[in-house]
């Protein structure tokens, strides 16, 4: 007998069965269950059901991030409906406006543990593979349904394994590497499976750095993806949390779908073209184009590492086109203030956003004109994505978009020097 | 189930072209109705008549988790989705909405022809071109809750999920 995925074990724990197999249809029970701005919109979805209590309110988290703080009326009025559903329910796990975007803050908090299974009404809950765990993305229904049951089917997904091996260059960055996985296998190349990343490339990734991979696995089509967690991963949450875990890794004779190899150490800085992140060029291909909003934000690229490089480009420069930077976090924000990161930022003329998910997908804080191109270091490049049709997207690492926010057009950070 | 194909060739149709998320926020579907593939096809809301088929590439619904996407549809008139292959999690989620889905990797369905379907055994009949083509059958704890009507109706009424 062949050994097992981590899919097929973290799984396999999370329904409380001795073993599974990609294919065999489990209910399992994760241990989060996450919501945002969709919360109110659940209730009423969880009230049709006719349960009175949600069944585990510990395992709940809430946070207030797509559309804070409220643009308008209507959506204040859902977050005093999401406060007042905490309020009556008892959920302890509930971030206010300005505390951040979901998938970071939680991080953030160590709620998540390696080996640990959380479900979320969020695409990019594949976000939390960088700390070795089971992330999904689900919908509403689904989570009304694990409100009042606790539990979700799902078939246990094949698993394609990603070996990523080398060292980036300068200038290069995890962005890179995910926008050089989805350029190559498109779109769906993750459809219906597991992403397993592995290789000597995941070591040498920064803690910033490491999120991105399995966050952007949601544009790739993947269920879930995960890396396997490293001492490095481990001191990050026992500074954080007393609470104790156990890493799950796969067998060495695992069985996978199929096994993809990149070697990063000659890469070069990619850009997603208009309206498909795996419309996937070289740089030198989108040189020059012009843009009129550069973007730094979102549960993709809005950490301070992204913040960081960002500065590292403007700093002492003034900037030709609007550039809005959105941390991910209030921890992420200070940081940049302590460090002096922020003060560049603003010096150099920078709009700040409220931590959260900002101008991502179309609700505020950066919403572009017809016509107007914006260069982003978010995961997304759909047609009227960020709430304008005919505004053109681009998708980049932070060093081109904060190039380029200095130029006006798409440009390589190294001509700036 | 029988009605008329809206064909849109193409593939990777997200859910922001389903339904952008500058108005998911609001609970009234007829709203999400009105705007529903609006940056795919402007007159789509107009054009689109209760009991309507839609007919898609491969890929449909890639992008956020919102199920909106599917609610605006369903909202519009859609009476099933049919595509050569669909993103995850908006399958689940047209299913959990009670908006049937038929996976349909082979077939030759031009805008305007008049469709029938055959949940049961899988099989789409087209009836302008005389053909017919196969559809992946549902697994049954989905086809169980598409019954129902969707997943909150199912739990109302049963307690817990279909068992296999």
């Amino acid at each position: 007998m062949t050994g097992f995925t981590f899919v097929e074990k973290v799984l396999a724990q999370a329904a409380g069965v001795t073993q599974a197999r990609a294919g065999d249809v489990l209910d399992i029970r994760p241990h989060r269950i996450l919501s945002h701005d969709n919360t109110a919109a659940i209730r009423k979805l969880f009230e049709q059901i006719g349960v009175p209590r949600i069944a585990d309110p510990e395992r709940l988290i809430i946070t207030l991030d797509h559309a804070a703080p409220a643009p308008t009326t209507l959506h204040a009025q859902n977050h005093a409906e999401i406060r007042e559903w905490v309020q009556l329910q008892g959920i302890r796990h509930f971030f206010e406006v300005g505390r951040g975007i979901c998938h970071q803050v939680i991080s953030e908090e160590a709620l998540v543990l390696p080996a640990e299974v959380i479900l979320g009404a969020d695409s990019h809950t594949t976000h939390f593979g960088w700390l070795g765990a089971f992330g999904m993305g689900i919908g509403r229904s689904e989570v009304a349904a694990l409100w009042a049951t606790g539990e979700l089917w799902l078939a246990v997904p094949k698993t394609l394994r990603i070996v990523l091996n080398g060292a980036l260059p300068e200038g290069v960055t995890a962005k890179d590497i995910a926008l050089k996985i989805i350029g190559t296998l498109g779109v769906d190349g993750g459809a219906y499976r597991a992403i397993e990343f592995s290789g000597t490339t995941l070591a040498r990734l920064s803690l910033d750095e490491r999120p991105v991979l399995p966050n952007m696995m949601a544009e790739f089509g993947a269920m879930s993806a995960y890396m396997p967690p490293d001492e490095v991963v481990f001191d990050y949450l026992r500074q954080r949390t007393t609470r104790p875990f156990t890493p799950l890794y796969p067998d060495a004779d695992a069985t996978y779908d199929e096994t993809v190899t990149f070697d990063v150490s000659a890469l070069e800085p990619l850009v997603a073209l208009p309206h498909q992140p795996d419309n996937v060029v070289p740089l030198s291909e989108a040189y020059g184009q012009p843009i009129q909003q550069a973007f730094v934000g979102t549960c993709t690229g809005g950490r301070y590492e992204d913040l960081a490089m960002v500065a590292q480009v403007v700093r002492g420069k003034r900037l030709k086109a609007r550039l809005l930077v959105v941390p991910a976090s209030a921890q992420v924000l200070q940081r940049a203030i302590a460090t002096g990161v922020l003060a560049d930022l603003l010096e150099a003329g920078v709009t700040l956003g409220t931590a959260g998910c900002g101008a991502c997908m179309g609700n505020h804080m950066g919403v572009p004109a017809p016509h107007e191109a914006t260069i982003s270091t978010g995961s997304r490049n759909f047609k009227g994505r960020m709430g304008t049709t005919d505004a053109p997207i681009y998708l980049a690492n932070p060093y081109v978009v904060a190039a380029s926010a200095v130029t006006g057009c798409i440009t390589h950070p190294a001509d700036l020097v | 189930m029988q009605g008329k194909a809206h064909a849109y060739p193409v593939d990777n149709i997200d859910t922001d072209r389903i339904i952008a998320g500058k108005y998911t926020k609001t609970l009234d579907f007829s709203q999400l109705a009105a705007h529903c593939l609006e940056d795919l096809d402007p007159t789509f809301s107009q054009k689109v008549q209760a009991g309507d088929l839609l007919v898609a590439g491969e890929n449909f619904g890639c992008g956020s988790s919102r199920e909106q996407a599917p609610v605006a549809l369903k909202a519009a008139g859609v009476a099933a989705v049919i595509a050569r292959s669909f993103a995850r999690i908006f399958y689940r989620n047209a299913i959990n909405i009670g908006l049937p889905v038929l996976e349909v990797p082979d077939h030759t369905i031009q805008d305007g022809d008049q469709l029938s379907i055959d949940f049961e055994n899988g099989i789409i009949t087209n009836l302008t071109r005389q053909e017919s083509y196969a559809a992946t059958r549902l697994p049954s704890v989905m086809l169980k809750i598409l019954q129902a009507g969707g997943l909150t109706a199912y739990l109302t009424e049963h307690g817990d999920y279909p068992s296999e």
